[in-house]
């Protein structure tokens, strides 16, 4: 008896170590942007165009090339990946082929972030002619998070109960009309909270942007999808390494990675916000 | 036999699930505006026949039927008949209570709607018709902008039998609409069974031998996917034909 509670508090205590050293880790690497971030913050470097070789101003357009290239992953992808998934987890016949191309979009997920660089490059970049462009890395980001999305709308849809369809199918309405009216809608939560976590990550990307939309520098903004752009991840990449000024522009690194940083998680903070929202809302 | 005034019959139905035969030629003949009990123990395959009268069971990958199903003169399961077309006229309540997670107004619109009863004057008719005729609108005519999700188990179920109505179908299929339920929502579905018969034709599943007895005009009995016995609910219950039903309803089964 004794024995067996030793054993079970050693073990909570294992585990409860476990999730207190995560904790702290990360929250250490966040007062750590945030101690060294925060005094690069300001209006200007908010709203400025960098100057002086990046060593002064602010980083404007790479927070608007950010948010172009994101939003129009999402643009490009949601419907993509929800049609997909709508079609393996509601349509197709379940066999062989199905589970083939499951597993194909399981290893998608894990390819490196590099890959899709290169793939970007290779097929909108040049074999497209779309050239290094909002339009380039946007295909590339959202064919990045493509699986994500494929992947979280299956789940919700999954969790959208049997019931519900044959509710709807036994009232003699079409299998479509029951999607688009019943299944969706109860899904559509789960949907975009898994998209939006998948889309926070992408935002934070490097690899699939440099070679497909990202600009070392731009003196105006883009003003069509055809254009380059400046976006955060990439520019830290350039204080911190292609510079001639590292040193003097390392202020201006942690301020970027902050500002990143802030944007990724006040995105994934939005998608906890609705999930919470939904799940006291749930009504099956 | 009955066959002046059948709706639906049945004709040396076979049904399997992938190379399981769960049907075993089934000739059957439902009459109109009469309750009709299909009784026998689980796994049997009643619920399996009533799905199959409205083209549920074509929801489920790896089935197949053979012999057929005809209503009002035509073979549901010919080529080039919509099985969505049968759904509508053959309605379907579930032994599981299953609204939408919607209001009580929308759950009884929702198919007529998408049928073309846009008029917000029409589908106020028809809600208070429907609920009306599923004895629930007295209970519910001030919140039907509550969601149904809120009514209680019983309620739920004759929503769903208002939502089914609404569809104005012929045919109303039943699979064991009451296990769910108290005695009291039980008897108030049995009433309005009852009552329904004027209107509609119903084919009722139940495991509950005084339900078929109390509600059905006419009771089949099946076993291992056979129709064992089909007579009067009067006859079968009290002077049946087989042994195995009278085996069966007295209890001494096994
Ligand atoms: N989706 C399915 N796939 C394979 N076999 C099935 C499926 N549904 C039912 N069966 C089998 O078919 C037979 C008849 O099932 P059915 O559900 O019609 O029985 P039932 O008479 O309604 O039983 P119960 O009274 O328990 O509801 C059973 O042996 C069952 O295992
Ligand atoms: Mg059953």
């Amino acid at each position: 008896m004794r024995w067996r509670y030793f054993k079970q508090h050693a073990f909570f205590a294992i585990v409860r170590l476990a999730a207190f050293s995560i904790a702290a880790a990360i929250g250490a690497f966040l007062v750590y942007i945030l101690v060294n971030g925060i005094g690069a913050i300001s209006w200007e470097f908010l709203s400025e165009h960098p100057r002086e070789s990046m060593t002064k101003g602010g980083i404007m357009p790479a927070i608007l090339g950010t948010f172009y290239l994101t939003a129009g992953a999402i643009i490009i992808a949601l419907p993509l990946g929800v049609a997909s998934a709508i079609y393996l987890s509601e349509y197709a016949k379940q066999g062989p082929v199905i589970r083939i191309i499951r597993v194909g979009v399981n290893c998608l997920a894990g390819v490196p972030s590099i890959v899709f660089g290169l793939f970007g490059l290779g097929l909108f970049v040049v074999f497209l002619q779309f050239g290094s462009c909002i339009l380039s890395g946007a295909l590339t980001l959202g064919f990045l998070i493509l699986p994500t999305i494929i992947g979280a709308s299956e789940e919700a849809l999954k969790s959208v109960p049997q019931t519900f369809r044959e509710a709807s199918l036994g009232l003699g309405v079409s299998k479509w009309q029951t999607i688009l009216r019943i299944v969706l809608p109860n899904a559509l939560p789960g949907i975009l909270t898994g998209s939006i976590l998948g889309i926070g990550r992408a935002a934070g990307e490097t690899a699939p942007i440099m070679f497909t939309a990202a600009a070392f520098f731009t003196a105006k903004l883009p003003s069509s999808i055809f254009d380059e752009v400046m976006a955060l991840p990439y520019h830290v990449y350039v204080l911190a390494t292609a510079g001639t000024y590292i040193e003097e522009t390392r202020p201006l690194q942690y301020g970027t990675v902050l500002v990143l940083v802030a944007l990724v998680l006040g995105v994934d903070l939005i998608a906890i916000i609705i999930r919470s929202y939904i799940r006291k809302k749930k009504r099956w | 036999m009955r066959t002046n005034d059948s709706i639906i019959q049945t004709k040396q139905v076979n049904f399997f699930y992938g190379t399981f035969k769960a049907l075993i030629d089934v000739t059957m003949d439902f009459e109109k505006n009469k309750v009709t009990a299909l009784i026998g123990p689980s796994g049997c395959g009643k619920s399996t026949l009533l799905r199959l009268l409205n083209r549920m069971n074509d929801l489920i990958d790896g089935t197949r039927v053979e012999g057929e199903v005809i209503f009002e003169g035509t073979n549901i399961y010919d080529t080039g008949i919509d099985p969505v077309d049968i759904r509508r006229r053959i309605g379907m309540v579930f032994q599981k209570p299953n609204p939408f997670p919607k209001t009580i107004f929308d759950n009884i619109t929702y198919g007529p709607k998408l049928n073309g009863v846009r008029s917000k004057d029409a589908q106020e008719t028809l809600v208070q018709q429907s609920l009306e005729q599923a004895s629930l609108w007295e209970e519910v005519k001030d919140i039907l902008n509550r969601s149904a999700m809120t009514l209680s188990g019983g309620q739920q179920q004759r929503l769903c039998i208002a939502r089914a109505l609404a569809m104005r179908p012929d045919v109303l299929l039943m699979d064991e609409p009451t296990s769910a339920l108290d005695p009291i929502s039980t008897a108030k579905i049995e009433e309005l069974i009852a009552e329904l018969k004027r209107n509609y034709t119903i084919i009722i599943v139940t495991h509950n031998m005084q339900q078929a007895a109390r509600v059905s005009d006419y009771t089949g009995f099946f076993y291992l996917g056979k129709l064992i016995e089909f007579n009067p609910t009067e006859k079968l219950f009290t002077k049946p034909d087989e042994k195995q039903t009278e085996e069966y309803i007295t209890g001494r089964f096994g």
